[in-house]
Order: structure tokens, then sequence, then C-alpha cells
């Protein structure tokens, strides 16, 4: 993942960057159009640097500085709607309160991308980093990709605008990236440059925009006896996104050398037991796969990229053969199943002839650290609970009692 | 100015395009003063046009798919993000014009929303686009409740008015609290155009719409609509019902002009408020004493608005 391949055959430079301020960069590669934004931490620091690339004229974009998130949203859409490349961030909170708009931008089909620098959710306030956020809007009808570190942030971003602006697709893009642990982290990143991504990225030419000479209808009501229909066709497309999204990486990785993968596989090589998990605790997660496997453990790890859509012949193809699947959660589904990572898992699983038990761990919430210590706690845990029968639908990792 | 032509008809004095852009055979009720409304609009704004649309009456009369009343580009999305959505189409047009060189041809855009859409739920993203600025003709058509849902208040309902959500009762006269003025709550935010216009004086209507288009930045226009099936009055009354909430000086016809105040529709001697509230059900509870308490205010305010327009014209800032 870390080769320094440049594009069109130059050697490009790593220099060392904020994250937040590489995924801006990255958004000013992409060369969008408009940028609607409001303030909220962890986010920052993205919508500050594209404002000061707006304000020096070094990016040639509308910043349109919103007095809300759900307007942060609803002027994307505007602007997408009219035929313009849009880009807003936002953390959790100001995801929520995008709620309701996150659905109408996926159902009207309009190509934003976004990045969300997960964050906890209130009460208690938490301004730091779990998956609350976006686990609350994961059937919001957005294709969900979440990056590791620095690297993949920026890659990612790039392959968000021509996953989602792909004629086949035409579904906003979220780019999930952890909060502080990613966002506020000086971390060596290669940017692309500027004709290799100008390759690999097409301006956008939006078939439905608003426009007087060519009047389209947008956003009218359903009623019945044609919502099914409309929403088929929603879940349809959002299905077949995934062989664009698997087409895009691939000619990224070919033109940049970094390749991407809706599972990544971490020493996973006859391994009966795997660890998975998603966003940047997994760089940790992978330092204790090193660490256990010098102890002579048998244990690899999956990093679930792709979160929606759900790449499910992916993780049957991984976890075939494997008895025991270990899934870091970082959010809780109140009242249910426990983490939604580890349900919806269990629930892809389920139906299979021979699976692997799922055990379900809950950990890193608000920002709490999980250090390498602790993932071989709940790995150990993890394998030891797997010769027991009784299994519990989730354990909350490392409360204090 | 519209030129006599093939397209244009002639009404008294003035020559309106013939062209509907807001076309027949929509879902709204029989005497919607609303659609009447929207329809004048149209008429002044032309097809060079993006019109948003919250959530509300004329969304759903207008474009149950697979049909469509709009021969303009149209889109609704939601119920209070009418004014964010506006000022993305804006921002997106001015910079692809800039950008991407797509022809410019002074397309307007406009937001249409109703009174639940502006006064209450819609109130902040209209607060956003008025004050950063944004060239786009904001128009409210207030039909003074939720009609669409069935008749529940809103901040813009008037005192003493029963809806579903506050009727009037053996302890109570309906809604207990004044209607919420937004023309004013506009002006505040210093943009160069605000006014109140009403159907059952269309060419001052479609004269504001057209002002309003042709100011630099953001512009107001609040359209009081009479809603027959909420207000409780006879459904060939709603042109009159209208003339008189501007007869009686109820909803007052005015324009804010870079500040300045101008009556366009003076009304030296008004009619008492009960010429207008004795022909809607939703009045018939109250007694002389509700009524008397109402004749006193819209006294007060017709006179403050009036004092206004004089002294914005001496050039003294109020």
């Amino acid at each position: 993942m870390h080769q320094n391949a440049g594009g069109e055959g130059k050697i490009a430079k790593r220099v060392g960057l904020e994250v937040s301020i590489a995924v801006a960069e990255a958004v000013k590669l992409a060369d969008v159009d408009v940028v609607a934004a409001y303030p909220i931490t962890p986010q920052t620091h993205i919508v500050e640097h594209l404002a000061e690339l707006v304000a020096n004229g070094e990016l040639d974009a509308a910043y349109v500085p919103v007095e809300s998130e759900h307007s942060a949203m609803s002027a994307s859409l505007g602007a997408a709607a009219a035929g313009a490349r849009a880009f807003t961030a936002t953390a959790g909170q100001g995801l929520e309160l995008m709620h309701e708009v996150l659905y109408a931008v996926s159902g009207m089909r309009l190509p934003i991308v976004m990045a969300v620098v997960n964050r906890a959710l209130s009460a208690p306030i938490s301004i730091w980093g779990d998956h609350s956020d976006v686990m609350s809007v994961r059937d919001a009808g957005w294709i969900q990709i979440f990056v590791e570190n620095g690297q993949e942030a920026v890659d990612n971003v790039i392959c968000a605008f021509r996953i989602a602006e792909d004629k086949d697709v035409l579904i906003p893009t979220m780019v999930n990236l952890d909060g502080f642990h990613l966002s506020h982290v000086i971390e060596p990143v290669t940017m692309p440059d500027e004709a290799g991504v100008g390759k690999f990225l097409p301006p956008l030419s939006y078939p439905f925009a608003l426009r007087p000479d060519k009047p389209v209808t947008m956003g009218g009501f359903a009623p019945p006896g044609i919502y099914t229909e409309v929403k088929k066709g929603q879940e349809d497309a959002l299905e077949n996104s995934k062989k664009i999204v698997l087409k895009a990486w691939q000619e990224y990785g070919d033109i940049f050398g970094r390749y991407y993968h809706p599972v990544e596989h971490y020493r996973t090589e006859g391994m009966k037991t795997l660890l998975l998990t998603m966003g940047s605790y997994s760089e940790t997660a992978s330092l204790t796969i090193d660490r256990m496997r010098d102890k002579g453990m048998d244990v690899g790890l999956i990093r679930l990229r792709l979160w929606r859509p759900f790449p499910f012949d992916e993780i049957m193809q991984a976890v075939k053969g494997v008895d025991t699947l270990i899934v870091l959660d970082r959010a809780i589904s109140f009242g249910g199943q426990g983490g939604p990572v580890g349900s919806e898992l269990r629930s892809a699983l389920y139906n299979l002839p021979k699976r692997p038990k799922v055990i379900d761990f809950i950990a890193g919430l608000g920002g709490r650290d999980v250090s390498p210590d602790d993932f071989e706690n709940i790995v150990k845990r993890g394998m030891e609970m797997s010769r027991t029968d009784s299994i519990p639908a989730f354990q909350m990792y490392g409360v204090k009692e | 100015m519209v030129e006599a032509t093939s397209d244009t008809v002639k009404m008294g004095r003035r020559l309106i395009p013939k062209q509907e852009l807001f076309a027949p055979g929509h879902r709204a009720c029989a005497g919607c003063a609303e659609a009447l409304a929207v329809r004048l609009a149209c008429k002044a704004i032309g097809p060079n046009t993006i019109i948003v649309n919250a959530t509300g009456c004329m969304e759903v009369v207008s474009s149950q798919l697979p049909t469509t009343s709009w021969r303009v580009p149209w889109i609704h999305t939601l119920f209070e993000n009418t004014g964010a959505v506006a000022s993305g189409i804006e921002a997106a047009r001015k910079t692809l014009v800039k950008k991407r060189g797509i022809p410019d041809g002074g397309t307007h855009v406009v937001a249409m929303a109703g009174d639940g859409g502006t006064t209450d739920i819609g109130l902040q993203a209209l607060s956003g686009m008025l004050e950063r600025g944004h060239d786009v003709l904001y128009i409210c058509f207030d039909n003074e409740a939720y009609m669409n849902t069935g008749i529940q208040r809103s901040s813009s309902t008037p005192y003493g008015a029963a809806t579903t959500t506050s009727p009037a009762g053996k302890v109570s006269i309906g809604q207990v609290t004044w209607k919420k003025d937004l023309p004013e709550i506009a002006a505040a935010h210093e943009i160069p155009y605000v006014a109140t216009a009403c159907p059952s004086y269309p060419f001052d209507l479609m004269d504001k719409v057209t002002r309003g288009l042709a100011a630099r930045g953001p512009a107001y226009v609040h359209i009081l609509s009479v809603c027959p099936t909420g207000w409780r009055c006879n459904p060939e009354l709603a042109i009159k019902v209208g003339k008189l909430a501007v007869d009686t000086g109820v909803f007052p016809l005015y324009e804010i002009v870079s500040g300045v105040y101008n009556l366009t529709v003076n009304v030296p001697e008004l009619k008492p408020v009960s010429d207008y509230l004795s022909l809607q059900g939703r009045f018939r509870h109250l007694s002389p004493e509700n009524i008397k308490q109402i004749q006193e205010r819209v006294n007060k305010k017709y006179a403050a608005l009036r004092e206004r327009v004089k002294l914005t014209h001496e050039g003294i800032v109020v």
C-alpha cells in the first residue's frame, strides 16, 4: 500500500502532511466546483484548508459558508443538481443533522462526495472518535468507504469522485476517516500528480442537470404505485456500483501504484482465526497480529474497506475455512445485537453451510484507545470463547468497573 | 417590458404572456389562490429560470410522478431546506459559467415555499441564503397554516384563527399569537428588495416578482394566498377575500427597495376588519371584543407602516 509509484512515470514525492490538509489537497486535485460546509470538530481543518485554497485562488470553486450541516448537504444537493462537482465534510452531530438530506441525495442520484471524520454522538457530548455517526446512516443509500491512514484518505477521496460520478453509478459517496486518530495526525503522504488525476477523473458531466433549455422535474412525489419501483432501482444501482468501485480502484492502482480492495487481507493465509477491523485502528491491529504471530499464535487480520455496498462475496471468500471471526465494533446498536458490524457479518454468514463463529467486541468508543495489548486481549478472549458453546451477542471491552 | 405579440394577451392596459409555465391540470383545491399566485408569478418570471420548491401544497399538487405541471426546470427535495438548495444552485451556476464555460443567459433561481416552510421550519435556511447574498428570488406563498397536512397553525397564522392545532374552544379563541412579520425579518437582512403581494392584485404581484428578479442579490416576496379549504370560505370568494385583506389593512401591499418603503396599493380609508373576518369560518367564533383587538392592532401597524414610508422617503433611517 505504500509504494512510491508516481503517476505518468515520475517519482512522486512523499511529504509530511496533516491528514485533514491532505484530504483538502485531494479535493483540490479533484477540481471541485462547489464546497458548502459548516464547522464541526474534528472535521474543521478540511474545510478550513479548502476555504484557504479558494481564498488564495488555488482552487477555482464557490465556497458557501452555510449556517448548518443540514444546509451544507442541501446546498451541495442544489449544486450537484445544477451539474456541479460538489464536496463537503462533516462529523458526528453534523452527520446526524444531515440525516434526512442524505436520503434525498441518494434517492435523487446526485454524485456528491463527503468526507466523514468519524466522531461519537451526544449525549454525553464527545468530540472524539468512534463510528456511531456513520453507523446511524448506513442505510442512507450512499457508497461508504473506510480508510486507515492518510494515504488511503487522499487516494479514496479522489476515487470517490470517479465512482460517484460514473454514469452507471450516480450515487453519493462518503469516505470515512477516524476523528483525531487520523484527521489530526501528520503522516507521510504521496500526493498524486495533477496529470494523473486528470487522466483518472474526467470532468463531471451530470446527465440530468437543471437547465432552462432542457427542463426536468426533480424530486416529484411518488404514490404507492411507483415508490417501490423507484427504491428497487436505487438498490439495484447501489449493488451494481460495486463493479465500478472495483474498476476505479484497479485503474487508480494502475496509474498511481496503490491498489485498494473491498476487504483487505493482512497475514491471513491458512489462518483459522481472523480479526476484523475498520478504519485507523486497523494499523494498530496489524502490529498486534505481527506480535502474536511472532509468539506462534495463529491469527490474521481482515479490514473492511467497503461498507456499502456490503462486499458479501469478498467476505465469504475471506472466511472460507475460518473457525473464528473476531470483530471490533466502534458503535453500539442499543438494545439490539451489539455492534452493527458484528451483527451484519453474523447475518451475512448465517446461511452458509459452514461458517465461522462471530465474536463481537465493542471498544474504542468516544476516542478511547485500543492499544496493541488490548487487541491481543481481545483476540485471546475471542479464541477462548470460540471453544465454548455460549457466545454472547457482543461484549464491551475495557469497561471500568 | 412585455411586447405585444401573438404570445401575449391584453388585460386592461397590460400585456400578459399567454404561456403557462405552471401548466393547467394540477391538483389544487377549487378556489386555491396560491395556485393562481404561482401561475401569475411564473408569467412574470418567464422560462429562463430554475425553480426550487419546498415540500407543501404546491409540490403535492404539481409533481405526482410520473407527471409534472412544470414547464421550467424544477426541483423539490425537503421541507426546510429551500433556501439552502437554492443557494447551492445559484453558487453552482455562477461557478460553472465562470469556470466551465456553460452559457450564462441570465438564468434566474427562484425559491418557492409556503408559510410553514418559510416562517417556521425553513427560516434558518432562508436567513442563511439572505445573509450570504445569493442572487435568488425567494417567494413565500402564505396561506396562513399548514394546509397540506390538514390546517395546522404556523407562526404565520393570524391571531384568533381556528386551526386544527389551535382550535377555538370554550377557553381558547384559537391562535393566541400575532402573525409573525416575515417581510420585516427578511428586510432586517438588508437585502435589496422585499415586497408583499396578493393575487387579488395581479399586476402588482407580477410587478413585484419582476422587480425581485431584477434586484442584484437576494429578494423576498411574501404573497398572501387565500385558502378557501383552510380558511373556511366559499371558493368563489377567494379573490374577494384577498382584496379585503388588503383593503382592510390586514395585509398591506408594500415594498422595501434598498431600505425605502413604498405602499404600492395605498388604502387611504381602511375598511373595517370585520368585513374581512366575517367571510371566513376560521374567525366566526370571535367576539366583538376580539375583533376590536384585531382592529386596534391593524390600525397601529398600518400607521407604523405609513410612518416608515414617510421617514424612509425623507431619508431618515428607521
